[in-house]
This record gives structure tokens, sequence and C-alpha cells, in this order.
């Protein structure tokens, strides 16, 4: 048996970027994607086959803004735990932070987790490199040596950019290699030591506030300079009422920007945090409950653009403190789906098709990579998701090394499956996993 | 002078179940009345927190300090050793934490040693509330960041009580709640970063009490007013309506920014003086959790003068916290029992 031809029989093909929503055979050959409802004559020799009857067959998906942590970090998570993770979370593309140790602001750095990744063989790897060198937001990185050192885009992120005049001149600057810049929206001077959304909760409970300010100051920024400059500039996670009020405001005047989202910011509220448990601890943090509403519409409507994991590591350890001392930090690639699944596809907020297109096809545009589609002769990067499939989080079972969730104890409505990148079938779920309902 | 009552008079409270104190937020009105109750009570029989009963003996009680504090660490400690039990002090300079211990870790060392209850003081809002979750024991949180400090909130409704109703408060047919039903309290100051604004406000709330909350607005969120709270910030438009004032502490420590002009401009504003006094009801109480910082939120002649129940409250510390001791161990004893039971 080829293990790079697959036939995929029965499945609920969903492909936003053809517009396709149907059930159809999809056939897979040499790394790509060969042909759709193919007639049994014309099947490649040696397909292995799945019966994916019952389920949703979608591009794989596409990870805007992944911490790995590895180099210098390992305690956290690895590039080998992160691609498992990612896998069975049904990611085929991660695009990784540059928040590795040495920092990912030196040609070398953005070769050594390529070559790392490249030794794991799971998900595909793409390195964000630093924006700004040795992300003091002094000085521009050496944007185009990384760039032709494999970089995707440049950011800072986790890391807000706070240097406006630095943004405006690399958001120019980069427009010759036409590489996106994702900028984490926030001022820190308004952030500062805050643990929770700023809001009567927060009050209450006498732990300080990240005000929704703080961001909306930095979207307002962000939009302007994207408008000044016409640089390609992603912003996100985004998570208040007005940000969401300043990119549809810009979009609607043909400006080009686009935003993301988190699962945790599309789930829950700040109310979550009256247990003091710090895997509510999160970043952006959850707002309130009128914030979360006005975010799942803005994916519904289209202001914001995708579905980005917010998958920041951290080691129990640092977990496992006080909530001023505890990091912010969830594992994220491994529930994303699900939590979309269950908080917007269920509700009937999203249909699956701009769920998928949120979670892949939005996503591949926005960096301008491979993948997020079914096209023939695209990446064989492909998706099976069980859309009935309730399973209970548990967090201890994740195949990342992070086991801190604002998901845990959730029953997710949906599972994926299966992942295939290029063609190969890299994640499988076992019949008898963790956390299956009966 | 009345004969004190002795030990075997006490009742247990049917109203306070709970093992651990953690905030007043969500205690019921029912709830925190017991524990007044029962200090009150306590008080008499220790002739004003002198004189020891052995209703603790055997029994250590942990202070587990993560932050400087002198008064409530020794508070808690007497009220242990006046019924009987012993105490084991830890604060975190000089000790493991600085080693890199988390907190948690270093209470579950602590609660090791066989200890009864963890009384915990920390710089981060709800860490009681983490050990309550982890350990065995009981635990009393004497101060979690700005959150809360519910004996503090507790002493002060206790030291209210005993000035309205006095001697009618022994009778178990006298109802506290009508006396803070119409009352007004105003927690001036330094709201944003205190723990005892917000165990005050919560509970003179369910007991019944008008709160007003006053202060610069730098200091004093809008976002109270949401939450039901009247909210001033001029001290000179309220005074006259208060029948007691609490003054808290502007909290220099905690602030990373200034959140006005100057100590002088604040004090010219929100200082209780004698003028001020002049335009406050005749039987105002005024009452500081201290430490106070003279000149700045009350001068010398307020702190020193008729009205100032500044002392009592110290002494209602020691009171508050026997009864808190006490309900705790019971309530722990009562639901160990009846979880036998079942087994």
């Amino acid at each position: 048996m080829n293990d790079s031809t697959w036939v995929l029989d029965g499945g609920r093909l969903i492909d936003p970027a053809n517009g396709i929503d149907r059930i159809a055979r999809l056939v897979l050959h040499e790394g790509k994607v060969h042909s759709i409802d193919t007639p049994d004559g014309d099947l490649p020799p040696d397909a292995g086959r799945l019966d994916v009857s019952g389920k949703i067959v979608a591009p794989g998906l596409v990870d805007l803004a992944t911490e790995l942590r590895e180099p210098g970090s390992e305690e956290d998570e690895t590039i080998q735990t992160g691609s498992n993770a990612a896998l069975a979370g049904g990611y085929t593309t991660v695009l990784c932070c540059s928040s590795t140790k040495p920092l990912m602001d030196s040609a070398a750095s953005v070769q050594l987790v390529r070559q790392i990744a490249q030794r794991v063989d799971g998900v595909r790897v793409l390195p964000i490199a630093c924006l700004s060198k040795g992300r003091q937001a002094e000085q521009m990185a050496e944007l185009g040596i990384l760039a032709a050192a494999g970089a995707a885009g440049f950011s800072d992120t986790p890391r807000p950019m706070p240097n406006d005049a630095l943004l405006k001149r690399a958001l120019d600057y980069c427009r010759m290699f036409d590489l996106p810049i994702f900028d984490r929206p926030e001022v820190p001077e308004l952030a500062d030591g805050g643990v929770m959304h700023d809001g009567q909760i927060g009050l209450i409970l006498g732990l300080k506030g990240l005000p929704t300010e703080a961001e909306d100051l930095a979207v307002a920024r962000d939009v302007r300079l994207a408008e000044a400059t016409k640089g390609r500039l992603h912003v996100g996670p985004v998570s208040t009422m007005g940000s969401i009020d300043m990119i549809g405001r810009v979009k609607s005047r043909g400006i080009r920007i686009s935003a993301s989202v988190c699962p945790h910011n599309l789930f829950g509220s700040d109310e979550l945090l009256r247990s003091y448990d710090s895997r509510y601890k999160v970043h952006p943090p959850m707002r309130s409950p009128s914030h979360v509403e006005a975010l799942r519409n803005a994916v519904a409507e289209g202001v914001i653009d995708a579905i980005e994991s917010g998958h920041m590591p951290r080691a129990q350890e640092k977990k496992a403190n006080d909530l001023d001392l505890a990091p912010f930090g969830a594992s994220a690639l491994e529930t994303t789906l699900a939590a979309i699944a269950t908080d917007l596809v269920e509700t009937k907020i999203l249909n699956w098709s701009r769920a998928i297109e949120c979670l892949s096809t939005a996503p591949a545009r926005i960096a301008g990579v491979e993948g997020g589609t079914l096209s023939v002769g695209a990446n064989a990067d492909v998706t099976v998701i069980d859309p009935s499939n309730a399973w209970s989080v548990e967090a201890k079972e994740f195949r990342s090394r992070c086991h801190s969730s604002p998901m845990t104890g959730r029953t997710l409505s949906a599972r994926v499956t299966h992942t295939l990148v290029g063609g190969r079938l890299k994640f499988e779920l076992h019949p008898t996993a963790a956390g299956a309902a009966s | 002078m009345d004969a004190s009552p002795s030990p075997d008079q006490l009742s247990f409270p049917a109203a306070w179940r709970h093992p651990h104190l953690l905030d007043l937020e969500r205690l019921s009105a029912a709830e925190i009345l017991a524990v007044l109750r029962t200090a009150d009570q306590l008080k008499t029989m220790t002739e004003g927190c002198r004189r020891k009963v052995p209703l603790l003996t055997g029994k250590t009680c942990a202070n587990l300090f993560f932050e400087n504090s002198t008064r409530t660490r020794n508070s808690f400690s007497l009220a242990a050793k006046r019924l009987g039990a012993d105490t084991v002090e830890f604060s975190s300079s000089g000790s493991s934490v600085a080693k890199g211990e988390t907190f948690v870790d270093t209470a579950k060392t602590i609660e090791a040693m066989g200890v009864d209850w963890v009384v915990t003081r920390h710089s981060t809002p709800g860490t009681p509330h983490l050990l309550a979750r982890e350990l065995d024991c009981c635990v009393l949180n004497a101060g979690d960041g700005p959150h809360e400090h519910p004996t503090q909130g507790l002493l002060d409704m206790l030291t209210i009580l005993q000035h309205r109703i006095g001697s009618d408060w022994k009778n178990e047919a006298a109802d506290p709640e009508k006396v803070f039903a119409g009352m007004t309290v105003a927690l001036v100051g330094d709201i944003a970063h205190s723990r005892t604004a917000r165990s005050n406000l919560w509970g003179l709330r369910k007991l019944g009490a008008h709160v007003i909350i006053c202060g610069p607005p730098t200091l004093v969120s809008h976002r109270w007013e949401e939450l039901g709270f009247e909210v001033a910030h001029r001290l000179d438009e309220i005074v006259h309506r208060c029948d007691v004032l609490n003054l808290l502490r502007i909290q220099f420590e905690r602030q990373k920014a200034r959140p006005f002009p100057s100590v002088y401009e604040y004090a010219a504003l929100y200082a209780m003086n004698g003028e001020r006094l002049r335009h406050a009801k005749d039987d105002i109480l005024i009452m500081a959790p201290g430490p106070i910082n003279r000149g700045v939120e009350i001068t010398p002649e307020v702190a020193d003068g008729p009205h100032s129940v500044i002392l009592e409250q110290v002494t209602n510390g020691i009171a508050v916290r026997m009864a808190s001791l006490w309900l705790l161990a019971n309530a722990k004893e009562n639901a160990d029992a009846s979880a036998e039971n079942l087994s």
C-alpha cells in the first residue's frame, strides 16, 4: 500500500475556498489533492481506504500563532509535543511564535526551529520571526535575512509592539517581501500588572484588571498604521467590543487588515475567575459576557476573519501558583476545533463551512501560506472531524506538555478523528481514546 | 458586674457550617450574626479578651503570613492562646518562599506538622481559597491582597453593634438587623486597595446598612455604583448623613502610580478633622482599621477624641478571631463526624 495515496469515502466534504459542502469522495495522491468524486475505475492503485461516512472532511487547520517554546523553554513545550498536540487538534500547519531562546531574530535560530520541525516530521511548522531585534521594540530585526531563512511573517507576539514608529516603519519596509506582520494589540502601560478583565468581577475579587481600553487603543493605532502604510497587518487575538467596532469600520472602507480571536474568548466570561484557578489566567483575558456575545457575532459576520488557538503552553509548576505569579497561558491546540464546534456551531452562530473557513482557509490566506483548501493540486493536508463525538476534556491526557486549559472538565461536541499532512496519516483517534463518551 | 458565663454555656449556632472563613461576600446575614454573637459571648467569657478559657486546648493554630503584619498576626495568636490552643508562627522572610517554594507547598508542609487552622495572609487575592481546596485543616483569611479581610469586617460590625444596642445584644430576642437597617456607614479612602473595605461593604449590606463608598475617583471605581453601592467623591457632602465613618488607610505600598497629586491634597479633601466632625451627627462613630496615618486620613484630635472607637476595634478583633477559630473547628468536627457516619 502506498502510504500517501488515500481514498476518503462517504464524508461531508467542506472546502470553503471552493464553495463546496456536500458528500463527496476525496482522493489524495503523492502528497497532493488528486481528485474529487473520482469514479472507482480511475482510482490510483494501492490506495489506502478511509471510510469517513458521517464525518466532515476539511482542509487541514492552520494556526496563526502557536507557541512551541523550543528551543529554550522545553519544560513548557517542545516542537515534538506541540506537533503531536497540533495534529490531534486537526492542525496541519502552525505558525510558531518568536518567543524561543535564543529568540528567532537571527537566520540561524529560524533555521534551527525549521530543522527540528523537519526532524519531528509532524505538523508543518512555519516560523514567525521577531519583528524587533532582541524583541526590544527599538529597531527592526533583519527582516530580509529572516525572510530568506524561511520566516513566514514577523511579530514579537505574545509580546505587544509598543513602539508606534517602529511598527509603522516595519509595515512600510515589509511591503517588499509581501510578508505579514502580526500584532497582539495591547498598550503595556494600561495593562501593567493586570491579571484578569477589568470589570465588576475583578473589582469584587480585588484582582488587578486588564482594561479593554488597553486593547482598544492598540487596535486604533494598528488600523490607522495599516491604512497609512498599506502594509500587511494582522491584529490578534482581539477580545473587546471596541476592537470589533474599529475593525469593522475600517474594513467597510476597504482597508486591508485582518483580525483573529481565541476560542476561550468565545466561550466563557470573567465570572470563571471567581474560582481563582490559574487555568483561567489566559491572554487576552476572559471578558464580560457582553464582549463574548459581540465576539461571537463578529466571527459570524466576518468582521473577525480567523480563529487562532491561543496556544501558550506553560509548565504545570509555573501555572500551579497564585494568580499574580502564575503566567498567562493555556494549552489550546487540542481543544480549539471542538470548542468552536460546541460554542459556535452547535449554537447555530456559525455553520460548519464558516467554522472551517475561520480555522483553515482564512488563516492560510492571512499568512499567505499553502493550505486551507482542498483544490485539486493543493497539498494533501486534510482533517477529518466527527461532528457528533462528544468527549470530556481532561487536560492531563493532552499530548501537549502543558496541562492547563480553561476547557478542562467541559464536554465538547466534536472531535478530530484523522489528520493527514502531505497525504500521510499523522494522527488517528484511537476508538477508546480518553474522554470518549461511552 | 455579671458573672461571666462558663464555657459550657456557649452553644454552637446552627447557622454556622463552614470549616473555612474566606470572605464575607459569600456568607449570609445569619452566618455573619452567628459569628458576631459568638464573639460577643466569648468576649464576656474572657472578661474582655483578657482571661483564658480552655475551649480549644490541644489544638494548634499556624499563622502563615506571606505579607508583613504585626497587629493581625498577634491578634490571631492571642485569640488562639486565650482559648488554650498552641500557635506556630511562619512568615515569609527568611523562609522557603525565598527559596522558590510555592505557597501551596509551604502551607502543606506546615499542615503536615499537625495544625488545625492555617491563618493566612498573602498579597494575592484568592490564595486562601486555593489553600482551602488543597488543605484538610481549617483555613482563615487574614487578608488576601486587596480582596477581603473577613475578621476585620466582622470586628468592625461587632464594634458598631456593641455601641448601638449595648447589653440588649445579649438578649437572644434582640434583632441586630434592625440596628443596621436604618444605618448609614461610609467607607472613606483607598477603596481600590482595601481588603477591609471589601469585607465591610458586603457584610454591612447583608445586615441591611446603607453603605457609601467615598474617595477620589482614582481609588473609588464607578463600578461600585453598578453593584448597588452609593459612591461619593466629596466627604463634605456626605459626612452629615453618616452614623459611622470607617477611615481606610492610604496603601502607598500597593500603589504603583500615585492616584492623587499629593498627600497634602488628599488630607485636605478626605482627612477626618475637627472641622468636619462639627458637621457630623452627635453620636457618629469614627473607626479605622489601622495602622492609621495620623494627619493623612485622620487628625490626632479625631483619632483620640470621644467619637473614636479605634482601640475598641482592636479588642473586638481578638473576640471575633476567638469566635472564628472556635466556630470553624467545631464545624469541621461536625462535618468530619457526619462523613464518618455516612461511610
